[in-house]
Protein backbone atom coordinates (compact mmCIF):
# COMPACT_ATOMS: atom_id res chain seq x y z
CA UNK A 1 0.00 0.00 0.00
CA UNK A 2 1.40 3.61 -1.11
CA UNK A 3 2.00 5.11 2.42
CA UNK A 4 0.22 9.16 2.63
CA UNK A 5 2.22 12.07 3.59
CA UNK A 6 1.20 15.18 5.34
CA UNK A 7 1.46 18.41 4.33
CA UNK A 8 4.75 19.13 6.02
CA UNK A 9 6.36 15.93 4.91
CA UNK A 10 8.81 17.95 3.12
CA UNK A 11 9.59 20.34 6.54
CA UNK A 12 10.42 16.99 8.08
CA UNK A 13 12.74 15.72 5.16
CA UNK A 14 14.27 19.39 5.11
CA UNK A 15 14.70 18.48 8.80
CA UNK A 16 16.66 15.16 7.96
CA UNK A 17 13.95 13.33 10.60
CA UNK A 18 14.54 9.72 10.78
CA UNK A 19 10.77 9.02 8.46
CA UNK A 20 8.90 5.10 9.00
CA UNK A 21 5.70 3.92 8.30
CA UNK A 22 2.95 4.15 10.69
CA UNK A 23 -0.80 3.65 10.33
CA UNK A 24 -0.57 3.88 6.30
CA UNK A 25 1.34 7.00 6.73
CA UNK A 26 5.62 7.92 6.57
CA UNK A 27 5.92 9.81 9.94
CA UNK A 28 8.75 11.58 11.02
CA UNK A 29 9.83 9.50 14.18
CA UNK A 30 12.60 11.68 15.48
CA UNK A 31 14.58 15.03 14.51
CA UNK A 32 17.79 14.85 16.32
CA UNK A 33 17.26 12.18 19.27
CA UNK A 34 13.82 10.70 20.89
CA UNK A 35 15.81 11.33 24.17
CA UNK A 36 16.44 15.35 23.77
CA UNK A 37 12.55 15.20 22.02
CA UNK A 38 11.24 14.12 24.85
CA UNK A 39 12.91 16.06 27.60
CA UNK A 40 12.48 19.48 25.40
CA UNK A 41 8.81 18.44 26.07
CA UNK A 42 9.07 18.12 29.45
CA UNK A 43 10.95 20.92 30.04
CA UNK A 44 10.52 23.35 27.02
CA UNK A 45 7.81 23.29 24.14
CA UNK A 46 7.86 20.90 21.10
CA UNK A 47 5.80 21.02 18.03
CA UNK A 48 4.46 17.86 16.58
CA UNK A 49 2.46 16.91 12.90
CA UNK A 50 -0.50 15.15 14.10
CA UNK A 51 -1.95 15.71 10.59
CA UNK A 52 -2.01 11.90 10.01
CA UNK A 53 -5.11 11.92 12.64
CA UNK A 54 -8.74 11.69 11.44
CA UNK A 55 -11.59 14.80 11.83
CA UNK A 56 -15.25 14.13 11.14
CA UNK A 57 -18.02 16.16 11.60
CA UNK A 58 -21.71 15.32 12.79
CA UNK A 59 -24.22 17.59 11.61
CA UNK A 60 -27.32 17.59 13.85
CA UNK A 61 -28.19 17.70 17.19
CA UNK A 62 -26.80 14.72 19.05
CA UNK A 63 -30.27 12.78 19.84
CA UNK A 64 -31.33 13.78 15.94
CA UNK A 65 -28.41 12.03 14.47
CA UNK A 66 -27.99 9.64 16.64
CA UNK A 67 -23.78 10.20 17.98
CA UNK A 68 -24.89 10.11 21.56
CA UNK A 69 -25.61 6.07 20.60
CA UNK A 70 -22.19 5.64 19.25
CA UNK A 71 -20.09 6.84 21.77
CA UNK A 72 -18.69 6.32 25.49
CA UNK A 73 -19.12 9.78 26.87
CA UNK A 74 -22.04 11.62 28.21
CA UNK A 75 -22.75 14.23 25.60
CA UNK A 76 -25.96 15.71 26.93
CA UNK A 77 -23.80 17.36 29.76
CA UNK A 78 -21.01 19.15 27.09
CA UNK A 79 -21.54 22.85 25.97
CA UNK A 80 -20.34 24.36 23.31
CA UNK A 81 -16.66 24.68 23.59
CA UNK A 82 -16.14 21.95 25.47
CA UNK A 83 -13.68 18.82 24.14
CA UNK A 84 -14.65 15.56 25.90
CA UNK A 85 -12.57 11.92 25.57
CA UNK A 86 -14.12 8.50 24.95
CA UNK A 87 -14.68 5.52 23.02
CA UNK A 88 -16.60 4.65 20.04
CA UNK A 89 -17.57 0.76 20.95
CA UNK A 90 -19.05 -2.06 19.30
CA UNK A 91 -21.61 -4.50 19.80
CA UNK A 92 -19.44 -6.70 22.22
CA UNK A 93 -18.59 -3.60 23.86
CA UNK A 94 -14.90 -3.59 22.33
CA UNK A 95 -13.03 -1.10 21.89
CA UNK A 96 -13.23 0.57 17.59
CA UNK A 97 -11.53 4.02 18.72
CA UNK A 98 -10.52 6.13 21.45
CA UNK A 99 -11.59 9.75 20.45
CA UNK A 100 -12.32 13.53 21.38
CA UNK A 101 -15.46 14.84 20.39
CA UNK A 102 -15.71 18.32 20.18
CA UNK A 103 -18.99 20.46 20.72
CA UNK A 104 -18.63 22.97 17.57
CA UNK A 105 -22.21 24.17 18.03
CA UNK A 106 -25.57 22.39 19.50
CA UNK A 107 -26.02 20.89 15.85
CA UNK A 108 -21.89 20.29 14.86
CA UNK A 109 -19.76 17.95 16.54
CA UNK A 110 -15.95 17.03 15.61
CA UNK A 111 -15.01 13.53 16.26
CA UNK A 112 -10.96 13.84 16.34
CA UNK A 113 -9.71 9.65 15.92
CA UNK A 114 -6.60 7.50 15.22
CA UNK A 115 -4.92 7.70 11.59
CA UNK A 116 -5.27 3.42 11.94
CA UNK A 117 -9.09 2.96 12.74
CA UNK A 118 -10.18 6.28 10.10
CA UNK A 119 -11.90 4.05 7.75
CA UNK A 120 -13.59 1.65 9.44
CA UNK A 121 -14.64 4.56 11.74
CA UNK A 122 -15.77 6.53 8.87
CA UNK A 123 -18.03 4.00 7.82
CA UNK A 124 -19.37 2.64 11.14
CA UNK A 125 -20.86 6.29 11.80
CA UNK A 126 -21.84 6.65 7.97
CA UNK A 127 -23.85 3.27 8.68
CA UNK A 128 -25.21 4.81 11.58
CA UNK A 129 -25.58 8.51 11.57
CA UNK A 130 -29.35 9.85 10.52
CA UNK A 131 -27.43 13.17 9.97
CA UNK A 132 -24.69 14.81 7.74
CA UNK A 133 -21.51 12.87 8.59
CA UNK A 134 -18.30 14.45 6.27
CA UNK A 135 -14.93 13.54 6.93
CA UNK A 136 -12.22 16.34 6.60
CA UNK A 137 -8.80 14.58 7.33
CA UNK A 138 -7.72 15.70 3.97
CA UNK A 139 -8.33 19.12 3.91
CA UNK A 140 -7.90 19.49 8.15
CA UNK A 141 -3.82 20.08 9.13
CA UNK A 142 -3.93 19.00 12.59
CA UNK A 143 -0.59 20.21 15.01
CA UNK A 144 0.28 20.52 18.41
CA UNK A 145 2.15 22.06 20.23
CA UNK A 146 3.16 20.35 24.40
CA UNK A 147 5.34 22.08 27.05
CA UNK A 148 5.32 23.89 30.22
CA UNK A 149 6.10 26.89 27.75
CA UNK A 150 3.99 26.22 25.38
CA UNK A 151 1.02 29.05 27.28
CA UNK A 152 3.39 31.73 27.19
CA UNK A 153 4.87 30.84 23.76
CA UNK A 154 1.52 31.30 22.21
CA UNK A 155 0.77 34.59 23.60
CA UNK A 156 2.85 36.03 21.65
CA UNK A 157 0.95 35.21 18.42
CA UNK A 158 -2.64 35.29 19.20
CA UNK A 159 -2.83 37.18 22.25
CA UNK A 160 -3.26 37.10 26.20
CA UNK A 161 -6.49 34.93 25.61
CA UNK A 162 -5.36 32.00 25.29
CA UNK A 163 -4.58 32.47 28.80
CA UNK A 164 -8.27 31.79 29.53
CA UNK A 165 -8.28 28.38 27.51
CA UNK A 166 -9.24 25.34 30.21
CA UNK A 167 -8.24 22.18 30.23
CA UNK A 168 -10.08 19.76 28.08
CA UNK A 169 -11.70 22.88 26.13
CA UNK A 170 -11.25 24.89 22.72
CA UNK A 171 -12.07 28.18 21.02
CA UNK A 172 -11.20 29.83 17.46
CA UNK A 173 -8.20 32.22 17.70
CA UNK A 174 -7.46 34.15 15.01
CA UNK A 175 -3.73 33.30 13.16
CA UNK A 176 -2.34 33.52 9.89
CA UNK A 177 -5.16 35.67 9.17
CA UNK A 178 -7.27 32.42 9.53
CA UNK A 179 -9.65 31.37 12.27
CA UNK A 180 -7.49 27.98 13.79
CA UNK A 181 -9.21 25.83 15.99
CA UNK A 182 -7.67 25.84 19.27
CA UNK A 183 -8.35 23.11 21.89
CA UNK A 184 -6.25 23.09 25.67
CA UNK A 185 -5.59 19.18 24.91
CA UNK A 186 -2.46 16.72 23.90
CA UNK A 187 -1.30 13.17 25.19
CA UNK A 188 1.99 14.06 26.79
CA UNK A 189 0.88 14.72 29.71
CA UNK A 190 2.54 18.49 29.54
CA UNK A 191 0.60 21.67 29.14
CA UNK A 192 -0.38 22.08 25.79
CA UNK A 193 -2.73 22.96 22.85
CA UNK A 194 -3.75 21.04 19.63
CA UNK A 195 -4.27 23.35 16.27
CA UNK A 196 -6.68 22.64 13.16
CA UNK A 197 -6.60 24.21 10.26
CA UNK A 198 -6.66 24.59 6.26
CA UNK A 199 -4.17 21.45 5.02
CA UNK A 200 -2.52 24.48 2.96
CA UNK A 201 -1.85 26.66 6.11
CA UNK A 202 0.06 23.89 7.69
CA UNK A 203 3.65 24.87 6.68
CA UNK A 204 2.99 28.22 7.22
CA UNK A 205 1.93 27.59 11.15
CA UNK A 206 4.91 25.11 11.86
CA UNK A 207 7.42 27.83 10.54
CA UNK A 208 5.46 30.49 12.44
CA UNK A 209 6.24 28.37 15.31
CA UNK A 210 10.05 27.36 14.90
CA UNK A 211 10.27 30.65 14.18
CA UNK A 212 10.61 30.73 18.28
CA UNK A 213 14.03 29.03 19.59
CA UNK A 214 12.07 27.99 22.60
CA UNK A 215 9.61 25.56 20.14
CA UNK A 216 11.54 22.54 18.61
CA UNK A 217 9.79 19.61 16.38
CA UNK A 218 9.32 16.21 18.08
CA UNK A 219 8.78 13.20 16.20
CA UNK A 220 6.13 10.00 17.20
CA UNK A 221 9.25 8.22 18.96
CA UNK A 222 8.76 11.02 21.61
CA UNK A 223 5.47 11.02 21.58
CA UNK A 224 5.37 7.16 22.63
CA UNK A 225 7.56 7.76 25.02
CA UNK A 226 5.81 10.84 26.98
CA UNK A 227 2.19 9.24 26.60
CA UNK A 228 3.39 6.20 28.23
CA UNK A 229 5.25 7.82 31.00
CA UNK A 230 1.45 9.01 31.74
CA UNK A 231 0.38 5.41 31.31
CA UNK A 232 -2.08 6.54 28.28
CA UNK A 233 -3.21 3.71 25.96
CA UNK A 234 -2.39 3.57 22.61
CA UNK A 235 -4.99 2.47 19.80
CA UNK A 236 -4.20 -0.59 18.65
CA UNK A 237 -2.26 -2.15 21.40
CA UNK A 238 -3.31 -1.03 24.57
CA UNK A 239 -6.62 -1.06 23.94
CA UNK A 240 -8.43 -2.70 20.86
CA UNK A 241 -11.75 -4.36 19.43
CA UNK A 242 -10.86 -7.03 21.67
CA UNK A 243 -10.81 -4.98 24.70
CA UNK A 244 -13.24 -3.39 26.87
CA UNK A 245 -13.00 -0.07 28.87
CA UNK A 246 -13.31 -1.63 32.37
CA UNK A 247 -10.75 -3.94 31.31
CA UNK A 248 -8.76 -1.27 29.99
CA UNK A 249 -9.80 0.38 33.75
CA UNK A 250 -11.05 3.22 31.78
CA UNK A 251 -14.47 2.94 32.90
CA UNK A 252 -14.57 6.45 33.97
CA UNK A 253 -15.24 7.94 29.87
CA UNK A 254 -18.34 5.67 29.83
CA UNK A 255 -21.40 6.85 30.79
CA UNK A 256 -23.65 3.79 31.75
CA UNK A 257 -26.77 6.53 32.15
CA UNK A 258 -27.10 6.63 28.20
CA UNK A 259 -28.05 4.10 26.06
CA UNK A 260 -25.22 3.14 23.84
CA UNK A 261 -24.01 0.45 21.30
CA UNK A 262 -22.24 -2.05 23.56
CA UNK A 263 -23.83 -1.31 26.72
CA UNK A 264 -25.42 -4.39 27.20
CA UNK A 265 -21.92 -6.33 27.39
CA UNK A 266 -20.40 -3.42 29.32
CA UNK A 267 -23.48 -4.31 32.32
CA UNK A 268 -22.88 -7.25 32.23
CA UNK A 269 -19.47 -7.30 32.80
CA UNK A 270 -19.27 -4.62 35.12
CA UNK A 271 -22.09 -7.22 36.98
CA UNK A 272 -19.92 -10.53 36.71
CA UNK A 273 -16.57 -8.78 37.29
CA UNK A 274 -13.53 -8.52 34.83
CA UNK A 275 -11.36 -11.51 34.37
CA UNK A 276 -8.04 -9.26 33.27
CA UNK A 277 -7.09 -5.69 33.75
CA UNK A 278 -4.73 -3.30 31.97
CA UNK A 279 -2.19 -2.61 34.51
CA UNK A 280 1.35 -0.06 34.52
CA UNK A 281 4.38 -1.36 35.49
CA UNK A 282 7.88 -0.53 36.00
CA UNK A 283 11.04 -2.55 36.06
CA UNK A 284 13.66 -2.95 38.14
CA UNK A 285 16.80 -1.98 35.21
CA UNK A 286 17.18 0.06 32.14
CA UNK A 287 15.69 -2.64 30.08
CA UNK A 288 12.44 -2.08 28.69
CA UNK A 289 9.93 -4.51 28.02
CA UNK A 290 7.96 -4.64 24.49
CA UNK A 291 4.84 -5.05 22.79
CA UNK A 292 4.00 -8.81 22.84
CA UNK A 293 6.52 -9.91 26.07
CA UNK A 294 4.97 -12.70 28.70
CA UNK A 295 3.80 -11.63 31.61
CA UNK A 296 4.94 -13.96 34.74
CA UNK A 297 3.72 -14.22 38.15
CA UNK A 298 5.62 -17.21 40.14
CA UNK A 299 6.54 -19.03 36.99
CA UNK A 300 2.58 -18.81 36.04
CA UNK A 301 1.93 -16.95 32.47
CA UNK A 302 -0.55 -14.51 33.71
CA UNK A 303 -0.23 -12.17 30.57
CA UNK A 304 1.37 -9.86 28.25
CA UNK A 305 2.56 -6.53 27.68
CA UNK A 306 0.91 -4.25 25.53
CA UNK A 307 3.04 -1.27 25.45
CA UNK A 308 6.36 -0.70 26.69
CA UNK A 309 9.68 1.81 26.59
CA UNK A 310 12.48 2.90 28.33
CA UNK A 311 10.98 6.07 30.22
CA UNK A 312 13.36 8.89 29.77
CA UNK A 313 12.34 11.07 32.85
CA UNK A 314 12.46 7.72 35.23
CA UNK A 315 15.27 5.78 33.69
CA UNK A 316 13.93 2.68 33.75
CA UNK A 317 11.82 0.56 31.93
CA UNK A 318 8.23 1.12 32.48
CA UNK A 319 4.67 -0.27 30.33
CA UNK A 320 1.63 -1.37 30.38
CA UNK A 321 0.00 -5.00 29.68
CA UNK A 322 -3.55 -7.16 30.51
CA UNK A 323 -3.22 -9.68 33.69
CA UNK A 324 -5.41 -11.90 35.14
CA UNK A 325 -7.75 -9.85 37.25
CA UNK A 326 -6.29 -11.57 40.59
CA UNK A 327 -2.65 -9.92 40.15
CA UNK A 328 -3.89 -6.97 39.23
CA UNK A 329 -3.11 -5.23 42.20
CA UNK A 330 -0.24 -1.88 42.99
CA UNK A 331 2.90 -3.55 44.16
CA UNK A 332 2.20 -6.84 43.20
CA UNK A 333 6.11 -8.34 41.63
CA UNK A 334 5.54 -9.33 37.93
CA UNK A 335 8.78 -11.73 35.72
CA UNK A 336 8.03 -10.09 32.19
CA UNK A 337 9.92 -12.44 29.66
CA UNK A 338 10.85 -12.99 26.04
CA UNK A 339 13.38 -15.40 24.38
CA UNK A 340 16.63 -14.87 26.54
CA UNK A 341 15.21 -11.70 27.69
CA UNK A 342 13.99 -12.01 31.58
CA UNK A 343 12.99 -8.40 33.24
CA UNK A 344 11.45 -7.70 36.60
CA UNK A 345 8.92 -5.10 37.30
CA UNK A 346 5.84 -4.01 39.79
CA UNK A 347 2.61 -3.04 39.04
CA UNK A 348 2.78 0.22 39.97
CA UNK A 349 0.14 3.50 39.92
CA UNK A 350 -0.11 5.91 36.79
CA UNK A 351 0.78 8.69 35.73
CA UNK A 352 4.60 7.01 36.00
CA UNK A 353 5.71 10.46 35.35
CA UNK A 354 4.38 12.53 38.38
CA UNK A 355 6.01 16.47 37.51
CA UNK A 356 3.84 17.21 34.50
CA UNK A 357 2.57 20.72 33.62
CA UNK A 358 -0.43 19.51 32.52
CA UNK A 359 -3.36 21.09 34.59
CA UNK A 360 -0.88 24.58 35.58
CA UNK B 1 29.90 8.58 8.28
CA UNK B 2 32.79 7.96 10.35
CA UNK B 3 34.94 4.83 9.37
CA UNK B 4 38.04 4.72 10.68
CA UNK B 5 40.88 2.92 8.24
CA UNK B 6 42.50 1.31 11.52
CA UNK B 7 39.94 -1.21 11.89
CA UNK B 8 37.89 -4.11 10.43
CA UNK B 9 33.78 -4.79 9.88
CA UNK B 10 31.87 -7.00 9.46
CA UNK B 11 28.40 -6.98 7.63
CA UNK B 12 26.38 -6.66 10.53
CA UNK B 13 27.78 -3.11 11.48
CA UNK B 14 30.39 -4.18 14.33
CA UNK B 15 33.62 -3.41 14.52
CA UNK B 16 37.55 -5.05 15.58
CA UNK B 17 40.19 -3.32 16.37
CA UNK B 18 43.50 -5.94 16.28
CA UNK B 19 46.07 -5.34 18.75
CA UNK B 20 48.82 -8.12 19.67
CA UNK B 21 46.73 -10.99 20.13
CA UNK B 22 43.76 -9.42 21.37
CA UNK B 23 40.64 -7.50 19.62
CA UNK B 24 38.46 -4.99 20.95
CA UNK B 25 34.94 -4.62 19.52
CA UNK B 26 32.01 -2.36 18.99
CA UNK B 27 29.43 -1.12 17.06
CA UNK B 28 29.64 1.39 14.25
CA UNK B 29 29.02 5.02 14.08
CA UNK B 30 26.13 3.60 10.77
CA UNK B 31 24.83 1.35 13.34
CA UNK B 32 24.28 3.68 16.74
CA UNK B 33 23.16 5.97 14.19
CA UNK B 34 20.68 3.77 12.70
CA UNK B 35 19.65 2.11 16.73
CA UNK B 36 19.03 5.84 17.62
CA UNK B 37 19.22 6.80 21.39
CA UNK B 38 21.02 3.39 23.05
CA UNK B 39 19.41 3.43 26.96
CA UNK B 40 20.25 -0.46 27.82
CA UNK B 41 23.45 -2.49 26.46
CA UNK B 42 23.69 -6.79 27.98
CA UNK B 43 27.02 -7.40 27.90
CA UNK B 44 29.22 -10.64 28.01
CA UNK B 45 30.58 -11.91 30.91
CA UNK B 46 34.67 -11.89 31.04
CA UNK B 47 35.78 -16.04 29.99
CA UNK B 48 32.56 -16.49 27.61
CA UNK B 49 33.82 -17.99 24.67
CA UNK B 50 32.62 -15.71 21.74
CA UNK B 51 32.19 -17.42 18.12
CA UNK B 52 32.42 -15.46 14.92
CA UNK B 53 29.19 -14.05 13.76
CA UNK B 54 27.30 -15.14 16.54
CA UNK B 55 25.51 -13.09 18.76
CA UNK B 56 27.53 -12.30 22.08
CA UNK B 57 25.74 -8.87 23.40
CA UNK B 58 22.65 -7.22 22.97
CA UNK B 59 21.66 -3.37 22.86
CA UNK B 60 18.18 -1.70 23.29
CA UNK B 61 17.06 1.76 21.85
CA UNK B 62 14.30 3.37 22.39
CA UNK B 63 12.71 2.11 19.57
CA UNK B 64 14.40 -1.40 19.24
CA UNK B 65 16.20 -4.62 20.76
CA UNK B 66 19.65 -5.63 18.54
CA UNK B 67 21.36 -8.85 18.59
CA UNK B 68 25.42 -7.79 18.23
CA UNK B 69 27.47 -10.27 16.23
CA UNK B 70 31.36 -11.26 17.04
CA UNK B 71 33.46 -10.13 14.50
CA UNK B 72 35.70 -12.59 15.45
CA UNK B 73 36.24 -15.75 17.74
CA UNK B 74 37.78 -15.40 20.79
CA UNK B 75 37.53 -15.07 25.08
CA UNK B 76 36.66 -11.97 26.67
CA UNK B 77 38.75 -10.71 28.82
CA UNK B 78 37.52 -7.17 29.21
CA UNK B 79 34.12 -5.75 29.19
CA UNK B 80 33.11 -2.08 29.30
CA UNK B 81 31.17 -1.86 31.95
CA UNK B 82 30.94 2.25 31.98
CA UNK B 83 27.60 1.27 29.78
CA UNK B 84 25.81 -0.30 32.35
CA UNK B 85 24.92 3.38 33.40
CA UNK B 86 26.26 5.08 30.65
CA UNK B 87 25.04 3.20 27.11
CA UNK B 88 24.72 7.07 25.57
CA UNK B 89 28.56 6.49 24.98
CA UNK B 90 27.94 4.44 22.11
CA UNK B 91 26.13 7.20 20.27
CA UNK B 92 28.49 9.49 21.08
CA UNK B 93 31.43 7.54 21.01
CA UNK B 94 31.04 4.40 18.77
CA UNK B 95 34.55 3.86 17.81
CA UNK B 96 36.39 4.98 21.22
CA UNK B 97 34.38 5.00 24.36
CA UNK B 98 31.70 3.05 23.54
CA UNK B 99 33.50 -0.20 23.04
CA UNK B 100 31.84 -3.14 24.05
CA UNK B 101 34.72 -5.66 25.13
CA UNK B 102 38.03 -6.72 24.54
CA UNK B 103 38.81 -10.57 23.71
CA UNK B 104 41.83 -12.74 23.26
CA UNK B 105 41.88 -13.76 19.50
CA UNK B 106 41.38 -17.85 18.74
CA UNK B 107 42.01 -17.74 15.10
CA UNK B 108 44.15 -14.47 13.63
CA UNK B 109 43.28 -16.13 10.16
CA UNK B 110 38.77 -15.31 10.47
CA UNK B 111 39.91 -11.91 9.78
CA UNK B 112 39.90 -12.54 6.11
CA UNK B 113 36.05 -12.77 6.49
CA UNK B 114 36.06 -9.26 7.66
CA UNK B 115 35.70 -6.11 5.29
CA UNK B 116 38.45 -2.83 5.60
CA UNK B 117 37.41 0.46 6.04
CA UNK B 118 37.64 0.91 2.24
CA UNK B 119 35.37 -2.28 1.75
CA UNK B 120 32.54 -1.10 4.80
CA UNK B 121 32.13 1.95 2.98
CA UNK B 122 31.59 0.32 -0.24
CA UNK B 123 29.11 -1.69 1.63
CA UNK B 124 27.55 0.56 3.10
CA UNK B 125 27.02 2.51 -0.36
CA UNK B 126 25.29 -0.28 -1.71
CA UNK B 127 22.72 -0.92 0.98
CA UNK B 128 22.06 1.98 0.99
Amino acid sequence: MELKATPLFERHKALKAKLAPFAGWLMPIQYTSILEEHHWTRTHCSLFDTCHMGEILIYGRPEESGLDRLVSMNLKQMPVGKCSYGFMLNEDGGIMDDLIVYKLAEDKWMLVVNAGPLAKDEAHLKTHIKTKVENISDTTAKLDLQGPLSREILKQWVGEEIGRLKYYHFAFFSLLGEEVLISRTGYTGELGFEFYIKAEKAKALWDLFLSDGRVRPAGLGARDTLRLEMGYPLYGQDITEETTPLEAGLGRFVDFEKDFIGRKVLLRQREEGIKRKLVGFVTNSRRAPRHGYKIYVEGKEVGFVTSGTFSPSLSCGIGMGYVEIEYAKTDQALLIRQDRIEIEARIRKRPFYKGGSLQT
Amino acid sequence: MNIPTSLLYTKEHEWIKLVGNQGMIGITDYAQAALGDVTFVELPKVGDELRQFETFATIESVKAVSDVYAPMSGKVVKVNERLETNPELINQSPYEEGWLAVIEIADESEKDNLMTAEEYRKYLEEEA
